[in-house]
């Protein structure tokens, strides 16, 4: 879409990338329900859903490929997110877990995806929603766990401090439980896919506006091209790492809930 | 915020979310997280316990084959003990029983032995007095003829005839 304008601008001020970019209009009439990063969602679901369904349907002992591949992923959630990190009451929530970081992880990768690019994570809407479901989850989960009024007590009063120190420490935990928690982890994944997206446009359509410029320029070009490539490696690096740090996170609220001592 | 705001020129603010995709978003992930928590969570579970306990169910099968192979050399070596012993002991009994049939064997020879010993002695015996009864006989009617042809005298009574072979018989054994 991008290129369009920049067709159209040819020879004119370069107009830099903005969140206006993330906007994307409906693509069926004025239905804000057929977004592209709202078909992505869906898309991803989708695909998601055939690979892990296909990978698992004839589970054996003997793994073929396929299986392998789907396994793998979901033994390194399964253990090295669950069970390492929530304990021996880990089983509850790997599928929770497992499709946290499949669906974020899907969803990031298609900001590099070949005709797709456009991290649908880059949208808080989708952060907001997982950040929800994760502050939900942690809530009930030590509600059920400890009963509403240990629970809701020691986020007031932590054990084990002395009491001056309530004065501080109360209005700090409340802040973290009720609004940090999830609110960081929402923003950790939507800023880091919003950013790198923005990265992206602006190497890509920089060494796109530079080629259409004057001949200096033209020689500029490829090297706004190499670098927007070479971004592309770093922001698989990033979409990786961000699938895992909000699950990784996810399993440590859990497991900071059901633990005995906060 | 704001100055993203300032910065993009009146671009919307990112931050805000979407009330669609606030939608679809719960939709989607609640779909997904159906479909792992009923096909692909289990199955793949499923996998797992199956993988664990093959390979349980090998070793522990590997270890009660270890155990009866064990038993059973157990039970061998028992069995070769006891059979070596037994073997031992019907040698034992063996020479025991040779050495008695021998000294048996050899009782009895002597003893056969003794009593052909005794009967040729006891035959020798009956035959030399029958010798010596028939040639008394003999001697004393040689004796007798010889005497009665000298003396004339025929000396037919039997007693007296007898009476004077042994005087003669005597006698003559006397001289010698």
């Amino acid at each position: 879409m991008r290129s369009m304008f920049s067709f159209r601008a040819e020879g004119d001020e370069f107009i830099p990338p903005s969140s206006k970019d993330f906007v994307l209009p409906p693509i069926f009439g004025d239905n804000e329900f057929t977004t592209k990063p709202i078909f992505l969602v869906i898309f991803s679901v989708i695909i998601i859903s055939i690979f892990f369904i296909a990978a698992s349907r004839k589970a054996s002992i003997v793994p073929s490929k396929l299986q392998f591949a789907g396994e793998s992923v979901y033994a390194y959630v399964r253990n090295d997110l669950g069970k390492d990190i929530i304990g021996h009451e880990f089983m509850r929530f790997v599928p929770y877990l497992f499709t946290l970081f499949v669906f974020i992880l899907t969803n990031n990768i298609f900001g590099i995806v070949p005709l797709i690019q456009f991290p649908t994570m880059s949208r808080i809407s989708f952060a907001y929603v997982l950040g929800i479901i994760t502050f939900g989850v942690f809530h009930y989960v030590g509600i059920r766990h400890h009963g509403i009024f240990k629970y809701i007590k020691d986020i007031l009063f932590m054990p084990g401090v002395p009491k001056p120190v309530y004065i501080l420490l109360t209005p700090i935990e409340i802040a973290t439980y009720l609004i940090v928690r999830p609110l960081t982890i929402s923003l950790r994944l939507f800023a880091n896919m919003f950013a790198g997206h923005l990265l992206l446009m602006i190497f890509i359509l920089g060494g796109e506006h530079l080629l259409q410029g004057a001949i200096g320029l033209k020689l500029v070009s490829p090297f706004a091209f190499a670098f927007g490539i070479a971004i592309t490696f770093f922001e698989f690096l990033v979409q990786c790492l961000q699938a895992y740090i909000f699950t990784l996170l996810t399993a440590l609220y859990i497991g900071g809930a059901l633990a005995d001592e906060h | 915020m704001s100055h993203i705001l300032i910065a993009a020129g009146g671009a919307p603010n990112p931050l805000l979310p979407h009330s669609a995709e606030i939608v679809v978003g719960f939709i989607a992930f609640g779909l997904l997280y159906f479909v792992m928590l009923k096909k692909v969570v289990p199955m793949f579970e499923k996998a797992f316990k199956a993988r664990t306990e093959a390979i349980q169910g090998g070793i522990e099968r590997a270890e009660k084959a270890q155990a009866e192979a064990a038993d059973a050399l157990v039970q061998y070596k028992e069995q070769l003990s006891k059979a070596q012993s037994e073997s031992q002991a019907l040698r034992e009994d063996a020479r025991v029983q040779g050495a008695a049939i021998v000294e048996e064997l050899r009782a009895k020879a002597q003893e056969e032995a003794a009593r052909i010993t005794a009967a040729a002695h006891a035959s020798i015996e009956a035959e030399r007095q029958q010798a010596v009864t028939s040639l008394r006989n003999e001697v004393g009617a040689l004796a007798v003829e010889l005497a009665s042809k000298i003396v004339g005298e025929a000396l037919d009574d039997q007693a007296r005839q007898s009476r004077i072979v042994d005087r003669f018989l005597e006698d003559l054994e006397k001289s010698k």
